[in-house]
């Protein structure tokens, strides 16, 4: 048996360590593209060659992120963002936790459908889940400051990710399955996918409780820090509170 | 037929066009730079499959380094005047959500109707990209519907994309470059190298130890490699199938299903997911560009820690 070579590692710790020491990770992956092409003895030209022809091959992925932005782009401009705001505002009984939850439970469930393109950080989060969330949390806790802000908005990124993946992976057409289903037939291994696809839904049904337990949490989370806050405040009412709640008075 | 060429040539549009509108605003900083790093992503989109291999690489080293030394600027956002944008929240209203809601919906409807037009010969769609071309047509046809609806030129829908780009910054090349870095993994043999040191170091005879073993080198490796895709084969050769399947007699099918999900809980745990962690945080113009992964990290890991006791109880 031919010794394998354990020098292109390396890129691997090159990616690890530029993540962890925070530098640009354009360059980190760069360098360690690089780094492994030369620990595989590969010379600069074929170095070269394959970062090409990967690039190439790979274009599919700044599609599905590009060609959403015009039409956003256009939306934003003319206040679907103000428009997704006073919708969701207007909806009584909406909590952060439960637009979040409701989102999860809709993604989830179309993408086992196979329905993966309802949804999406270009056309769903960006346009409308993160302003309607950042606008609940608003009307919850008017002043929210901007590090809670922020989570929510992250919290909502996460939530699309988290439908997407868990459920897309029990729909029997799709490319994992298949993955699957294949690689363990080359190693001499007969599954059915559909049984594949089946043993996934415990795992989509966790998914779906851990992450709904989470967000009724940030809700209580969001109602104990406002009560801080606002504790605090009464203790010291500053000038700049009072003028500001005289305002809005 | 309509294939993912027809999508490249729109890409490589809207970013020819960044490109113009950068070099034409004087106020822009380093608007040089900026508009060679968008012009030669467009030629990448427009001519590459006409350029050799190298010279596309050699484009790639570039945009990467002006993308990392920081020479992508933005041009501050021209939004719409108060009284005006008064005028279309009353004008167009709630049917302002209309565009963004027809991406999906007609996506959806080309792949389950349009993708059946045609013959043996000859398909309206390229069969084997549906859901990618169904999106190109989507946006064109929601790209119509915003510009009638707010009364608006196509060419301030390219300018409206180029302030969605310049608010992604570098983040807009990340995904590709990592996608790229994963195929030079590959071809350079990291996954080899990966199975033979799991094979040599990790003999694992407890059947909760194996399968906690198994779960968490998905999840790790997927960390690592930012895609359970290509960590699932590796995990599975090296694992999986030696000490799960053979050993322990564990059913496939289970062993397998549960396995690519706790590779999934990796793809939420690391900034190698690009697309999905480190795009989001730019999109949402995030302080932390952590803040996606922040986010999701305590789900991810309650969500192995389930996966390893359904695996135990499960598969056997």
């Amino acid at each position: 048996m031919d010794v394998v070579n354990l020098w292109p590692l390396l890129g691997i710790g090159v990616v690890m360590l530029g993540f962890l020491l925070k530098f640009n990770p354009v360059l980190v992956v760069l360098v360690a593209g690089i780094i492994t092409g030369l620990a595989a003895l590969m010379p600069i030209r074929e170095i070269l060659a394959q970062l090409g022809e990967g690039f190439l091959k790979t274009r599919t992925l700044p599609v599905i992120l590009l060609l959403p932005l015009a039409v956003i782009g256009l939306a934003e401009r003319h206040g679907l963002k103000q428009q997704a705001q006073n919708f969701i505002k207007n909806l009584k009984g909406a909590t952060v936790g439960r637009l979040l939850t409701v989102y999860l439970a809709a993604r989830e469930s179309t993408a086992a459908l196979g329905l993966t393109s309802l949804g999406g950080h270009p056309q769903m989060v960006r346009p409308l889940l993160a302003p309607m969330a950042e606008a609940l949390a608003e009307q919850r806790w008017p002043g929210i400051p901007e590090r809670i802000r922020e989570k929510v908005k992250a919290m909502a990124a996460a939530t699309d990710n988290i439908g997407l993946f868990f459920g897309e992976d029990i729909f029997v057409a799709f490319g994992a399955i298949v993955l699957m289903h294949t690689f363990l037939r080359e190693s001499g291994i007969e599954t059915d996918p559909l049984h594949i696809a089946l043993w996934g839904i415990p795992t989509a049904l966790c998914a779906f409780a851990i992450h709904a337990y989470r967000m009724r949490q940030m809700d209580q989370m969001l109602g104990r820090l406002q009560a801080q806050a606002t504790v605090m405040s009464e203790q010291s009412p500053t000038p700049v509170a009072s003028t500001t709640s005289g305002d809005q008075a | 037929m309509i294939s993912l060429s027809f999508l490249y040539i729109l890409v490589g549009l809207i970013l020819l066009w960044t490109a113009v509108l950068t070099l034409l605003n004087k106020e822009q900083p380093r608007r040089f730079a900026s508009a060679s790093f968008w012009g030669c992503y467009a030629l990448v989109f427009l001519i590459g499959d006409y350029l050799p291999h190298e010279v596309v690489g050699l484009m790639v080293v570039l945009l990467a380094l002006l993308a990392g030394f920081g020479a992508l600027s933005s041009a501050v956002p021209k939004m719409l005047a108060p009284e005006q944008l008064q005028l279309s929240l009353t004008r167009i209203g709630k049917k302002i959500f209309l565009p963004a809601l027809l991406i999906p919906f007609i996506t959806v409807f080309s792949v389950l109707v349009l993708g059946l037009i045609g013959n043996d010969s000859w398909r309206l769609l390229d069969p084997k990209n549906l859901t990618l071309v169904s999106l190109g047509l989507a946006c064109v046809v929601a790209f119509i519907a915003a510009c009638w609806l707010t009364r608006e030129s196509p060419l301030q829908g390219g300018i409206e994309a180029k302030r969605l780009l310049e608010a992604m910054g570098w983040a807009v090349l990340l995904p590709q470059l990592l996608a790229t870095l994963g195929l030079l993994f590959n071809n350079a043999g990291v996954g080899q190298a990966v199975a033979v040191l799991t094979e040599t170091y990790l003999a694992v005879d407890h059947k909760l130890i194996a399968v906690a073993t198994y779960a968490i080198a998905m999840a790790l490796f997927t960390m690592i490699m930012g895609n359970a895709f290509a960590a699932f084969p590796v995990i599975t050769a090296g694992i999986g199938i030696p000490v799960l399947i053979m050993q322990h007699g564990a059913n496939p099918a289970v062993m397998a299903a549960i396995g690519m999900f706790c590779g999934y809980c990796g793809t939420l745990m690391t900034p190698m997911a690009a697309n999905f962690n480190m795009v989001p945080a730019a999109l949402l113009e995030l302080k932390d560009q952590h803040a996606v992964i922040k986010a999701q990290t305590p789900t991810a890991v309650m969500l192995l820690m389930c996966n390893i006791f359904l695996l135990y109880f499960l598969a056997f």
